[in-house]
């Protein structure tokens, strides 16, 4: 099996504190993995070690290939570029309006002309599900599904290789949680050509189970398991049952 | 006794050292925040588009509150002066002593005040609110830099803008003086300019200028550094605000001391 991201031995401290406490496993590539853990487990810290924000205190962290340690502070920035992020609350530029978001990575990072990026970003609307009414309409006039698409057609601008999700679905109503969730099976299952990884840092374990290939739950800094999802469903863990029975 | 004695010392030192340490941190973390600016500035991309836009927010906008402040600024100057001066018959010395105040004083640190409290508190709270919003996080993912994107256009164009504003001041606020002076005080309008030429040259309003860079410099930096620092929510974001404002208007009538103090050395 290919990995995308592989996680050895990772210690992370702040001061006296521990985060993450020698951790190790190995993310699938073109799978779903969603990271569980209840609030505190040191679920961020491990998304911003694995994006190359924060560098271990031990340990090393290989994403496709690449040992991010080894790499300097301008070759991770470059690097960075292979990922997409979703963030909770969708973080969208305020002051640019849909289609200068999803346009942002386009011209920041590629040559392409004003029409090639047009029809890009409509490309990216469309696969996102936001229909042409919401081109011109800022982040504060959108609601939190249709912010979601709009980050999610950001984030998936520059093709990523990894798509990361943190906590997609907090503070959502049932039926936007559900369009979100499908958002990211779909948008998961059409890059499959590609290969596209998807890690998703989620409570909820409902949509865990729903859309996940593996799961991996954290407790205190200390991966508790990785199962698949079928796996993890009939697991006696007694702390993830806890989890799972709540 | 004494171990009371000890402990009462120990409490007295940590009371009176910890503002002293946070101070110390504070100081260590802008300077590091400054290098950082200082660096990425020098880097590709170089995002003009990003620069006009802020050099029109700190200037162009600020053009009418400007204009507004000098002229009556220098009708105050003009009607305090005279009245000081028409009492030993020194009508003639109400222009030049105008021009000279607002040329290396007034000018340079009212623009900078001013810009201070409209641009140096717009940048904290812009920056500040993209940080609780993950805006900036957003940005890094992508593997942008954030002082790169966000700091350096304010910066530089602090640094572009409030000369320019300080010339506008500048001149508005000898118009200001000239129409009170000549038209309400009635000095007579060739002696309103005849000693001029004797009492200022052109450095003074060089200092003036040069004065107005550094502030530019400092309202850039820490009216960006303020919104960098922001922790918590909506709360975070107005003590951010307050705390630009504040700082920026010491940092320039301090810095003012002791750029006035070297300047008058080196022109």
């Amino acid at each position: 099996m290919e990995y995308a991201i592989e996680v050895e031995d990772l210690v992370k401290e702040f001061g006296e504190h521990r985060i993450l406490n020698h951790l190790n496993f190995k993310v699938p590539r073109g799978k779903i993995t969603t990271i569980l853990g209840f609030s505190g487990a040191g679920k961020s810290t491990l998304l911003k070690h694995i994006l190359g924000l924060l560098r271990p205190t031990s340990g090393s962290i290989t994403v496709l290939g690449n040992d991010l340690q080894k790499l300097s502070e301008l070759e991770l920035r470059e690097f960075r570029r292979k990922f997409g992020m979703l963030f909770q609350y969708a973080a969208l530029f305020d002051s640019m309006n849909t289609f200068e978001n999803i346009a942002f990575p386009l011209r920041e990072f590629t040559k392409m002309t004003e029409k090639e990026i047009e029809s890009r970003v409509f490309l990216l609307m469309d696969s996102v599900g936001l229909n042409r009414d919401s081109v011109k309409k800022l982040p504060s006039e959108l609601s939190g599904g249709m912010r979601k698409r709009v980050g999610l057609g950001r984030a998936l601008a520059l093709q990523p290789e990894i798509m990361l999700y943190d906590e997609p679905t907090t503070g959502l109503d049932p039926i936007t949680t559900k369009m979100v969730n499908d958002l990211i099976y779909d948008t998961n299952k059409s890059h499959e050509d590609r290969m596209l990884t998807s890690v998703i840092i989620s409570h909820d374990v409902q949509a865990t189970l729903k859309i996940s290939d593996y799961v991996a739950f954290l407790e205190k800094g200390k991966m508790v398991e990785f199962l698949t999802t079928e796996e993890f469903r009939h697991t006696k863990n007694p702390t993830i049952r806890k989890f799972l029975d709540l | 006794m004494r171990e009371s004695l000890l402990i009462h010392i120990q409490d007295y030192i940590t009371k009176f050292g910890t503002p002293i340490t946070e101070i110390i941190l504070g100081l260590g973390s802008f300077s590091y925040f400054a290098a950082q600016v200082f660096i990425w500035a020098t880097r590709p991309p170089y995002r003009f588009r990003l620069l006009f836009e802020q050099l029109y927010f700190i200037g162009n906008k600020s053009v009418f509150i400007v204009i507004l402040t000098s002229a009556f600024s220098g009708m105050v100057m003009c009607y305090q002066t005279f009245l000081g001066f028409s009492t030993i018959n020194g009508d003639s010395l109400v222009g030049p002593v105008v021009a000279l105040s607002l040329a290396k004083e007034l000018a340079p640190v009212f623009t900078g005040l001013i810009v201070t409290g409209r641009c140096g508190a717009a940048m904290a709270a812009q920056i500040g609110s993209m940080k609780v919003t993950e805006q900036i996080d957003a940005l890094e993912v992508m593997g942008i830099n954030s002082y790169q994107y966000l700091a350096v256009p304010r910066v530089i164009a602090s640094v572009l803008a409030l000369p320019q504003l300080c010339c506008l001041f500048f001149i508005t606020g000898n118009i200001g003086a000239y129409m009170i002076g000549v038209h309400v005080l009635n000095i007579d309008s060739f002696q309103y300019f005849s000693k001029l030429s004797d009492f200022m040259e052109l450095t003074d309003i060089f200092e003036g200028l040069i004065k107005a860079s550094f502030f530019g410099l400092m309202i850039g930096l820490i009216g960006s550094y303020q919104g960098f620092v922001v922790q918590g929510g909506a709360e975070g974001v107005g003590k951010g605000t307050n705390l630009a404002v504040v700082w920026g208007m010491i940092t320039i009538l301090v810095m003012d001391f002791f750029l006035t103090s070297v300047l008058v050395k080196l022109l």
